[in-house]
């Protein structure tokens, strides 16, 4: 009973300290910006504990935060192998084949609006509908290994990423193609010094949606056949054990990676498109 | 209609590239046949025979669309092995978890947008939720529901409620707080009440917003009740149908559902897109 009252006492302090830090002349202030979702974050995670302690929840339902952090610790070496499965074999390589097989495919049919016209709404059809359903055969043809979560990640990354190239290559003004052609600049020149710069915003568009697909494909990948690593593997085995701390630990695993991958991306965003205004502060 | 020809042009290229590869793709298992019987397989044979196979690696188009015709339109809808029931499981599971997650959604970011306490504190995570892998705790959510007893239809419906969740929060607030300076001024002069605010200026100016992420989190929320139907064991719904699918090899099954899935979000997105381009006509707000 101590642990709930306790709970309840917490989650009305940290709420009344929230509301008197955003109703204060310091809520403008970077350091108050950053602290108030913390202190709503930490909340959550001392209710919980708190709650799960104080009604007894058992561990194979919902095991609070510092059963889960043990675990985390004690199982370093295992999240880590199963990382490097998932991410940066999986996930990674799949990311990098899809983008750069559908940036090359948009500037292919650049030139060709007959082509564009075709792909672009066969694209975006495409891209709507539930690819990760093709995990199940892209595992049978490639095999239970990397590889096979490798495609289904390139099948997945590549119709959002075309069609945010071929909305970006489309984005440079008449003027500046104007410009462009009264310097006699070849297409390439036109291509590289104007239009794929003035394409990064979109292509940047499309790299930030496709870190979570990545992730989403290769982690699902792994629930139809896999090698006994991976975090996709790791989940559903231990679920059918019970073991959910170990679940939660690979699932604050892929948050980090997921939330680390879109942070990396956005960071070069920031310095190749400087020049953008939503890039100005 | 200017784009017909060129999309027409496009699938035929892609269909031909599917027999091409069906070929391919299935001429090993004929030519190890042809050299287990002792024989030598001619062109024709091998063209002839990877059209037809039971468990091929890659089915033709027609043989696809021969499951789909024979699933769906020849056995009866109440039928097991009628593609139209383990669609619907899927569909109503979407359709219950998308109708609670939006509506929770909404109520949400209309809390963030009135309660700037709540914005500090809760949109820097309902931001932060949509560059991680959310579905990863799909099969958490159906053993640990279906421990307390939960079975069937609600734990889908709750992780497609919590994928649509999230689109929904960030598109609506964006939506909330898409009127400008000037407007709100205009209702200031009016001297209109903050409830008066949202229902004739907030509300209204967020509907483009709102449609946008709706059609974002109805194809999210057709997925992770997919997602959610693999691991209880492939019984029924149209991920069971690709699960066990690929446990016993039935390739063809697998692309039937796939493509019963795709047709189903498509229509989804388009039902969704259809109510949009009324609302927004009647609103006057279409482009």
């Amino acid at each position: 009973m101590i642990w709930v009252i306790g709970a309840l006492l917490f989650w009305t302090g940290a709420w009344w300290l929230n509301t008197w830090l955003a109703g204060s002349s310091l809520a403008g202030t970077r350091a108050v910006k950053l602290a108030v979702p913390v202190i709503f974050g930490v909340t959550i995670l001392v209710v919980w504990e708190a709650l799960v302690r104080g009604l007894q929840v058992p561990g194979v339902i919902l095991p609070p935060p510092t059963v889960i952090g043990a675990k985390f610790a004690a199982s370093l070496a295992i999240l880590w192998e199963d990382f490097v499965q998932t991410f940066i074999k999986g996930a990674l390589s799949g990311f990098i084949i899809g983008c750069a097989a559908a940036v090359g495919t948009a500037i292919a049919i650049d030139r060709s609006p007959f082509l564009q016209r075709g792909l672009l709404p066969v694209g975006n059809f495409i891209a709507a509908l539930p690819i990760i359903g093709t995990a199940p055969i892209l595992v049978m043809w490639f095999g239970f290994d990397w590889h096979s979560k490798a495609a289904v990640v390139v099948v997945m990354v590549f119709f959002p990423m075309l069609v945010n190239t071929v909305q970006g290559l489309a984005s440079s003004e008449v003027m500046q193609r104007d410009l462009m052609k009264t310097y006699s600049a070849s297409y390439w020149q036109t291509l590289f010094k104007l239009r794929l710069p003035a394409a990064m915003p979109f292509i940047f568009n499309g790299l930030k949606i496709s870190t979570t697909l990545a992730l989403i494909g290769a982690i699902v990948a792994e629930f139809f056949g896999s090698p006994i690593r991976g975090m996709g593997f790791r989940i559903s085995t231990e679920v059918g054990r019970l073991g959910l701390d170990m679940v939660w630990a690979e699932i604050t695993v892929a948050a980090i990676a997921g939330s680390a991958f879109y942070g990396a991306v956005a960071l070069i965003e920031k310095g190749v498109t400087f020049w953008h205004p939503s890039q100005r502060n | 209609m200017k784009s017909l020809v060129p999309v027409l042009t496009v699938v035929a290229a892609i269909m031909a590239l599917w027999y091409g590869g069906a070929v391919w793709m299935n001429s090993q298992w004929t030519l190890d046949q042809a050299a287990r019987a002792g024989t030598e397989a001619s062109l024709r044979a091998i063209v002839v025979d990877t059209m037809a196979q039971d468990r091929p690696i890659l089915p033709a188009p027609h043989q696809v669309l021969s499951e789909l015709y024979d699933t769906v339109i020849d056995k009866k809808i109440t039928s097991k092995r009628s593609l139209v029931f383990h669609a619907w499981i899927t569909l109503s599971a979407t359709l219950l978890g998308f109708v609670f997650g939006t509506i929770a959604g909404i109520f949400l970011a209309v809390g963030i947008v009135h309660n700037r306490a709540m914005d500090m504190s809760v949109m820097p995570w309902a931001i932060a939720s949509q560059t991680i892998p959310i579905l990863a705790i799909a099969p958490m959510i159906i053993v640990v529901m279906n421990s307390v007893g939960i079975q069937g239809l609600v734990p889908k419906a709750f992780i497609s409620a919590y994928l649509s969740f999230f689109p929904v929060v960030v598109g609506m607030v964006k939506g909330l707080r898409s009127p400008g300076a000037m407007q709100l001024d205009l209702m200031r002069t009016y001297h209109a009440s903050r409830v008066a605010t949202f229902w004739k200026l907030r509300l209204p100016a967020s509907m483009p917003y709102l449609f946008t992420s709706l059609k974002v989190g109805i194809a999210a929320s057709l997925v992770g009740a997919i997602v959610g139907e693999l691991p209880t064991g492939a019984v029924r719904g149209l991920g069971a149908r690709m699960l066990s699918g690929s446990y016993y090899g039935q390739t063809i099954q697998i692309w039937s559902a796939l493509f019963m899935a795709a047709a189903v979000a498509a229509g989804l997105v388009a039902i969704v897109g259809i109510i949009q381009r009324i609302t927004l006509r009647r609103m006057g707000l279409a482009q």
